[in-house]
């Protein structure tokens, strides 16, 4: 197996790892973290498919869409922190209440 | 004059104003509202322009800084995108001249720069020629988005913001993976290129299974609607209209881009099988969401979930796969964003002028305001899919076509889900007609906002009568010319 294929798996394992957390914690912080740590996973796998062949020079367009992915991703994670932040102070929790409102 | 008309690349302008149009609103607060609305008429005209252009030379395809894909950045238009776009010019000028007189001092100043972003994100969207720039669009969307369901403020609209958040990122991240094995299996993210490389593989079939679901939970397919009725429902009331109305419909618009351009021409089985699975999901759908909005207590949440059954009927075209279900979802798109932003707008203006909006309390509604009731009611008309209004063309159109093919049991659920909506809506109007004790009282819901309601019921019913018209702009470039005809 090369390597390409391992760090590509790597990122997919990422991105269940995320997954699973996302969906079990209840608290917003580590969803959050959740989401990234995803996140993650995909720039892994992208950059790591970028090369083609063991040998040959990888290819740049997929590294100039992670860079574009991370810009989302800090944007998305400062607008999920401060919500997170509002959140608390309006119902002093860190957790998403379930049910409608009302 | 009018080559040079002609020659101006409208499709950049549409993405540029918004922009534009948001920045100078975020920099010059106090003149928002003017700048607002300004941006939202030269936005109109801008998509004037470009009909106009596609109307002469056909399908639009604009390099962005002299690059071509496969290394730059390609817009391309075609009728499809144009119906999407002209959607979102109606509803966003009426959204703007509602919102002129919703949002006053400091959620004006937020509200503003917001929204601008939000229409460029969706214009940018609808203009996208490739399927990573579609990603990138589809994330500026949620962001802003979620922060207009947040500026409503109070710990319900935090919530459905923050989960509303969550669940947005989650659906681009499996789309995104889902563009890595697409670039790492043909080599392009240009749809174009794209079309002509795909071929049936693992590879192929994992990343339409990744991508599906991404837009899938953003689109809020039954059972992935979990999060939509009280993020719809908790925002403000122009912010409930853009959402119902215009931003659910953009990861379906890139889903149908995908499914008629790419996916659907490779005519593989599981293809087949995907969309008879999207067409059973889209008809739990028309009933769960039918049901769901019959249950609540609250107009809004009821209006919330009749979104959720009218996107599920936007699925039903899905295992139909010929041309005339798509002109129907077409249809179905345009006519549900206009009537539904009027129902939004008329509980908007209940809920402005009552302080509440229980559906048992809605007593004497029909004697103080009878245009935002009458708004109400046209809109209804429209959703049940009643002749002669637009709703009922789209649904005619899925209807022949299910009758046609033999697939009886779709129409079943277009009747069923329209039955729902009847009942649901009539309910409604039930409470409002009866009399109330108090003496009625005017004038405290500002004219505007009642107008914009009653112009976009009118315009819902109106689309009844330019199907034509409608269908010959859509055909611009054949976005369905993948699947069978007849």
């Amino acid at each position: 197996m090369s390597y390409i294929i391992l760090y590509a798996l790597l990122g997919v394992g990422l991105f269940v790892l995320g997954l699973y957390a996302l969906i079990i914690h209840a608290h917003l912080l580590r969803k959050i973290l959740a989401i990234n740590v995803m996140g993650t996973g995909v720039f892994l796998v992208l950059v790591a498919l970028a090369a083609r062949h063991q040998d040959a020079p990888p290819d740049p367009v997929p590294h100039a869409m992670v860079i574009t992915g991370i810009v989302v991703a800090v944007s998305a994670t400062a607008l999920a922190l401060i919500l997170m932040l509002k959140v608390y102070a309006a119902t002093g929790k860190t957790e998403l209440h379930d049910g409608k409102p009302d | 004059m009018t080559g040079d008309l002609l020659g101006i690349p409208w499709a950049v302008l549409l993405i540029l104003l918004p922009l534009i149009g948001g920045l100078a609103c975020f920099l010059l607060p106090s003149l928002s509202k003017s700048l607002g609305l300004l941006c939202a008429l030269a936005i109109l005209v801008a998509v004037g322009g470009l009909g106009w252009q596609l109307a002469e030379n056909g399908a639009q395809r604009y390099a962005i800084g002299g690059w071509g894909a496969p290394l730059g950045i390609d817009l391309y238009a075609d009728g499809l995108s144009l119906l999407m776009l002209v959607m979102a010019a109606l509803v966003g000028l009426g959204v703007s001249v509602y919102s002129s007189a919703y949002f006053n001092g400091d959620k004006a100043r937020h509200f503003w720069p917001l929204w601008l972003f939000l229409w460029a994100a969706l214009n940018a969207l609808f203009l996208s020629a490739d399927i990573f720039n579609l990603y990138v669009t589809l994330e500026l969307l949620g962001l802003a988005a979620v922060a207009l369901v947040a500026l409503a403020g109070g710990a319900d609209a935090l919530n459905a913001a923050m989960r509303y958040l969550l669940v947005s990122l989650l659906g681009s991240l499996f789309y995104l993976l889902g563009v890595a094995l697409i670039y790492h299996g043909f080599g392009s993210v240009d749809i174009a290129i794209l079309a002509q490389r795909i071929e049936p593989s693992p590879a192929a079939w994992s990343a339409v299974g990744l991508m599906s679901a991404g837009l899938l939970l953003k689109t809020a397919l039954f059972p992935m609607h979990f999060w939509l009725p009280a993020a719809h429902a908790s925002a403000p009331a122009p912010v409930s209209a853009l959402l119902s109305a215009l931003v659910v419909k953009a990861p379906f618009y890139i889903l149908l881009r995908l499914w008629l351009e790419i996916f659907s021409p490779t005519g593989a089985a599981p293809g087949q099988l995907l969309g008879q699975l999207l067409g059973l999901l889209g008809a739990a759908a028309v009933l769960w969401g039918g049901i769901q909005a019959l249950r609540q207590t609250r107009l809004k949440l009821l209006i919330a979930y009749s979104t959720v059954a009218q996107l599920g009927y936007l699925f039903l075209a899905f295992p139909l796969g010929t041309s005339i279900a798509w002109k129907g979802v077409f249809y179905l798109l345009l006519s549900h964003a206009l009537a539904k932003a009027a129902m939004f707008m008329a509980a908007g203006n209940i809920l402005y002028f009552c302080g509440h909006d229980r559906i048992t309390d809605l007593d004497g509604v029909a004697q103080r305001l009878p245009l935002t009731l009458a708004a109400f009611s046209l809109a209804g008309v429209s959703i049940m899919g009643l002749p002669p209004s637009g709703g009922f063309v789209a649904k005619w159109l899925l209807l022949e076509t299910a009758l046609r093919s033999g697939q009886w049991w779709w129409a079943a659920i277009l009747i069923l889900g329209g039955l729902l909506a009847a009942a649901y809506i009539f309910q409604v109007i039930g409470h409002a007609f009866t009399q109330a004790d108090a003496p009625a009282e005017t004038g405290l819901v500002p004219a505007r906002m009642e107008w914009t309601a009653v112009m976009f019921a009118f315009a819902a019913i109106l689309l009844g009568f330019f199907a034509t018209d409608a269908f010959e702009l859509i055909g611009i470039g054949a976005p369905t010319s993948g699947v069978s005809g007849g």
